[in-house]
């Protein structure tokens, strides 16, 4: 660590909330996708779970909405630096979709993928619990297609990229397979708070 | 289950190049050698790194400044230089207001003073020099491409490359003075004698798309989140083929 000279930062607040290096992007919401973001109707929105399943399964817009809505309020950590407070989304947990299809015993990760062909990876364990969702509506309304809408992947105690936008897919496997931004360097898992934002971290 | 993942549509352009992880996860100390005023808002930091691994045009790194507290904060920039051998890189910032990173480097850096880097980092937007490339930027959106740009000129490059880039003026077009043939400055506030005043349209970009070389074009869009939106639609519009547009917004 390098001390830089004249550099005091902003006024910090102690906030338990904030993850190292990261800063509270307050009412800013920065769009960071790679892709042109696509013209997805809800009607032609489709969400699959397959790989090492029992039962693989489609579900489209209405199915997907018949499931118990579950939402989440809290932070989210992009690992450009910002996070941002008391977002509000609502969807389903993803742990409706999975206990639909039963993953196998062998079933370690998942690859997400998003309509547009982005992926990523992370643990299966990071799917379940409670800990992920997909989510349609931000602040009780329609998410917006630059935001991932008609609906995204959501696993908020994991950096943002691997909540993937325009989602379209889990594969379930037993082993890793990086996806689009982990084939660019950045870490497999992403956990915030422990700053693991490269592969290496 | 041991088959690679194939995702179900075109996008995933894959990453241009893999990110060595040595690179991406080590922090080096970097000295400000030189400081260059490129517009009334935006200055060029001459960075010497002398274990920087080397880049592509359109990389990018991480650059922290820690305060005598231990308070540390990090941003991501482009890589404005081209790739060369000097052991030096060089950052375009803007000057945000309220940044706490750029306003650092705006107004209390000088020659001398040192930061820590790391990358360079993400290999989605780099242009190694190999395909077309038509390049699209506003305001400091223009740096990646300039990287490019830099690089097509330094490496004598024959493959087609255009730039299009948006500024609010004359006076806010970062890198004036080095555009060349390639470029087609465009202006939304105020402009030239004689050049219309207006946001990019379709009639900057489709002309560009006809001349489509051999292999078609490459995209690579820069810039805030609406622009990049705007310019990605006329792109797409224009007839550019949706996995074939790469882009950087700022956020």
């Amino acid at each position: 660590m390098h001390i830089t000279r004249g550099f005091t930062g902003r006024p910090r607040v102690d906030d338990p909330g904030l993850p190292p290096g990261q800063y509270d992007a307050g009412d800013d919401w920065p769009v960071l996708s790679a892709e042109v973001t696509p013209d997805l109707a809800p009607a032609d929105w489709t969400f699959r779970v397959d790989g090492l399943v029992d039962a693989p399964r489609t579900w489209d817009w209405e199915e997907a909405h018949r499931l118990p809505p579950s939402a989440y309020e809290g932070a989210v950590h992009c690992v450009t630096s910002w996070s941002k407070f008391g977002v509000r989304f609502s969807g389903v947990s993803l742990d409706a979709f999975l206990d639909v299809v039963r993953p196998h015993g062998s079933a370690t990760h998942a690859v997400a993928y998003s309509h547009t062909g982005y992926t990523t990876n992370l643990p299966l364990a990071d799917l379940t619990g409670g800990r992920a969702w997909i989510a349609w509506e931000y602040d009780g309304r329609p998410l917006a297609p630059e935001h991932g809408g008609p609906a995204r992947l959501l696993v908020p105690h994991l950096y943002f990229w691997k909540s993937a936008k325009w989602i379209a897919g889990l594969r379930l496997l037993d082993h890793e397979e990086p996806g689009f931004w982990e084939q660019n360097g950045y870490h497999g898992r992403g956990n915030p708070w422990e700053e693991q934002r490269y592969s290496g971290d | 289950m041991t088959d690679t993942f194939v995702p179900p549509t075109r996008f995933a352009v894959p990453g241009r190049i893999a990110v060595g992880e040595q690179a991406a996860a080590v922090w080096q100390t970097a000295t400000l050698t030189e400081i260059r005023r490129e517009t009334p808002r935006a200055a060029t930091f001459r960075l010497a790194v002398p274990g920087w691994p080397g880049h592509l045009p359109g990389q990018h790194l991480m650059v922290r400044l820690t305060a005598e507290d231990g308070y540390a904060a990090q941003r991501h920039y482009s890589i404005a230089s081209a790739p060369d051998d000097s052991g030096h890189i060089e950052l375009t910032l803007d000057h945000v207001e309220g940044g706490e990173v750029s306003g650092w480097f705006h107004t209390v850096a000088r020659v001398g003073d040192r930061v820590e880097v790391r990358g360079p980092v993400s290999g989605f937007f780099a242009w190694p020099g190999d395909r077309p490339a038509l390049l699209i930027g506003a305001g400091s959106g223009v740096v990646p491409l300039m990287s490019m740009v830099r690089h097509h000129r330094a490496r004598n490059l024959t493959v087609p490359l255009r730039l299009v880039v948006s500024a609010r003026s004359p006076e806010e077009l970062i890198y004036a003075r080095e555009f060349g043939a390639e470029t087609t400055p465009v202006f939304t506030r105020a402009a030239p004698e004689g050049v219309p005043v207006g946001r990019m349209a379709a009639a900057h970009v489709a002309p560009l798309l006809a001349e489509r070389p051999p292999g078609g074009w490459e995209a690579y869009v820069c810039g805030s989140n609406s622009f990049a939106e705007h310019a990605s639609r006329l792109l797409v519009t224009a007839g550019q083929p949706v996995d074939r547009v790469r882009i950087e917004r700022f956020g």
